[in-house]
């Protein structure tokens, strides 16, 4: 029963209509499997079985006459961030605590009327703000993936028995798993913890500076963030609205383009959700890339890059050329200001939406002698460290007398950043290539991290310019780095192109490999 | 741009948060930490640079003008802390 986990949607797709395996049986698979890992990895805050079990049985119905939809049957893990209806929806935070909406998300009504089976809520860094998931109310989320060490041992030489033989000794080398615990990434840890480790067929994710696909490229997994626009975000806990887009967390990119394409969709409840048809993603794969304009950006090469990350991306580059696509060198000269523009954009728009946890219409309430006390209480107990640090930062940035210094000065950096993809892409550049991540995953409890909150902002450093210009970008499993861990390049497309992105995406993971990590949770 | 301590508490009381005087001492070294890596973007020159407003260039969507949702004050309170008959309920706040 449990290789049902290790079927992709496409292969599960295929077998459900097919009717060599049931809904109800692929569901029963994950739970167990949930059960087994959960405890060890905290991928899952909630797990809704009786749910996921109703849904599969109504999945099974529908099967049996042939009716099913584009991911009926399909059991799918939800970040935490999504509002559904009836069950917990806290962003990971204290401050929603016992929050239960009585509405749906966009993006999860979609899915569900596509036929998909809800497992559960999956963990995440406190309201998507985080690179580690280690802000969590809930605990970390710990990646499947582990460092394997390679040892040289040294054969001894043995007598084996009157007439057995000699060994001559002599040395091999042997590949072990280190015992350190890493982290998945954030803020989407527990999304892309549970797919790696196939705890779901998929999940959920959203992505404000990075948060899909830096957890995708720690744990070699695919990770799409779409255009801005292209998923609704009606029901998604807003972190920065200018930011914020909704995408999946697959195994492979296939699946994630089958996932975007049921998530996506036109939405009036979303004033910023964009008038388009939602193309067929997956048509998309299996195209030839032959004269595809590949642009490689110069100043994604920064200090202190390792070198396995700077090998990969030349492999990249290798394999888009062997398939013919021709390479370009392009300039992106406003790289280096997104980070800071991003860390003052980002956290004044979330102290303006975070505003509204205040202890009088859902979650917690701390008591205080006046509303005022209440208010003050119930946030600096119901918020972590991390979420007031940034709601501090918001403040301060849009106070009186620093509006004009620092968030206008932001905006218009902003502008500079999307008008250098704009120039690139008018000279004919059709897809971007670059690193996803500046390293691969590290520890748990890391201490520079945890000294230094610049250090790990500098994780989103190659995926927050997408978000600053409303691009799609894509991250995709294209290697392991010397210590056996995974390594992902990301992939920038055109405003709502996001079928270059699968094209392209699947042409590296042909040449790539897939990449699974050795189980020993 | 650096805050000090005075002003790190004033800040959080803008924004509603309780900081103790550890918190906010703490929070001193964080956000200084943060302003100065933010300090770079005045290296930029931005003379003739509009700020951005939206990412896609779009036009607000318009509802039709005409009752849509509704009659569900029992949901809208669900999740409330403390509600009398579909009233949030708060400190007293006028004498």
């Amino acid at each position: 029963m449990s290789d049902l986990t290790h079927l992709t949607i496409s292969e599960a797709r295929a077998k459900l209509r097919g009717k060599e395996i049931s809904a109800a049986e692929i569901t029963e698979a994950y739970l167990a499997a949930i059960e087994r890992a959960n405890p060890v990895l905290n991928a899952y805050i909630v797990v809704t079985g009786d749910k996921a079990r109703d849904m599969a049985k109504a999945s099974d119905a529908k099967l049996a006459k042939g009716e099913g939809g584009a991911l009926e049957g399909i059991p799918l893990g939800i970040k935490d961030l999504f509002a559904t209806e009836g069950i917990h929806t806290q962003a990971c935070s204290h401050v929603l605590d016992g929050f239960k909406p009585r509405y749906e998300s966009t993006v999860t009504t979609n899915l569900w009327a596509d036929g998909a089976v809800m497992l559960g809520k999956l963990n995440m860094d406190e309201f998507a703000m985080g690179s580690s998931n280690e802000t969590s109310y809930y605990g970390p989320v710990i990646n499947p993936w582990r460092r394997s060490r390679v040892d040289t041992v040294v054969m001894p030489t043995t007598h084996q028995g009157d007439g057995g033989f000699v060994s001559a000794g002599g040395t091999k080398t042997q590949r072990s798993l280190d015992n350190a615990q890493l982290v998945p990434g954030g803020s989407s840890g527990g999304s892309a913890s549970a797919v790696a480790a196939f705890l779901c067929a998929g999940a959920t994710a959203t992505d404000t500076g990075g948060s899909i696909r830096q957890p995708a490229a720690f744990t070699g997994t695919v990770g799409i963030k779409p255009t801005y626009g292209r998923c609704s975000r009606w029901g998604v806990v807003a972190f920065a609205s200018s930011l914020d887009q909704a995408g999946p967390i697959a195994r492979d990119v296939r699946d994630a383009a089958i996932l975007l394409k049921s998530m996506a969709s036109v939405d009036p409840k979303d004033t910023t959700s964009v008038d388009r048809p939602v193309p067929d993603y997956e048509a998309a794969i299996g195209k030839p890339i032959k004269g595809m304009k590949v642009g490689i950006p110069k100043e994604y090469r920064v200090d202190g890059m390792p070198q396995d990350i700077e090998a990969l991306w030349q492999k990249g580059i290798a394999w888009l050329k062997d398939a013919g696509a021709e390479i370009v060198d392009i300039s992106l000269p406003h790289t280096r200001y997104a980070l800071p523009a991003y860390y003052i954009v980002a956290p004044a728009e979330a102290s303006s939406n975070l505003a509204r946890y205040d202890g009088v219409r859902y979650g917690l309430r701390v008591p205080g002698k006046d509303i005022i006390d209440m208010y003050e209480k119930t946030r600096a107990a119901g918020f972590g460290r991390e979420v007031k640090r940034r709601i501090m930062i918001g403040t301060y940035v849009l106070s009186a007398g620093y509006y004009d210094a620092y968030y206008l000065q932001a905006q218009k950096v902003r502008t500079l950043i999307k008008r250098d993809f704009e120039n690139v892409f008018a000279a004919g550049v059709d897809v971007i290539l670059t690193p996803a991540t500046p390293s691969a995953a590290f520890g748990i409890a890391d201490e520079d991290m945890a000294s230094d909150p610049v250090k790990m902002y500098l994780n989103d450093i190659f995926t927050v310019t997408v978000n600053m210009a409303g691009l799609p970008g894509i991250s995709v499993p294209a290697g392991l780095d010397g210590k056996g861990l995974p390594l992902g390049l990301q992939l920038i497309g055109r405003p709502f192109d996001e079928e270059t992105l699968f094209q392209t995406a699947h042409v590296i993971e042909q040449a790539a490999g897939k990449f699974l990590p050795e189980k020993w949770w | 741009m650096s805050v000090d301590l005075q002003t790190v508490k004033r800040v959080a009381h803008l924004a509603r948060i309780a900081v103790s005087e550890e918190d906010a001492e703490r929070m001193t070294g964080e956000l200084n930490a943060i302003l100065g890596f933010v300090e770079q973007l005045n290296e930029v020159d931005v003379a003739g640079v509009e700020p951005m407003t939206s990412v896609t260039p779009m036009e607000m969507k318009k509802r039709q003008d005409a009752v849509t949702d509704g009659n569900k004050a029992a949901d809208i309170v669900a999740n409330a802390p403390a509600t009398d008959e579909n009233f949030f309920l708060v400190p007293k706040v006028v004498e």
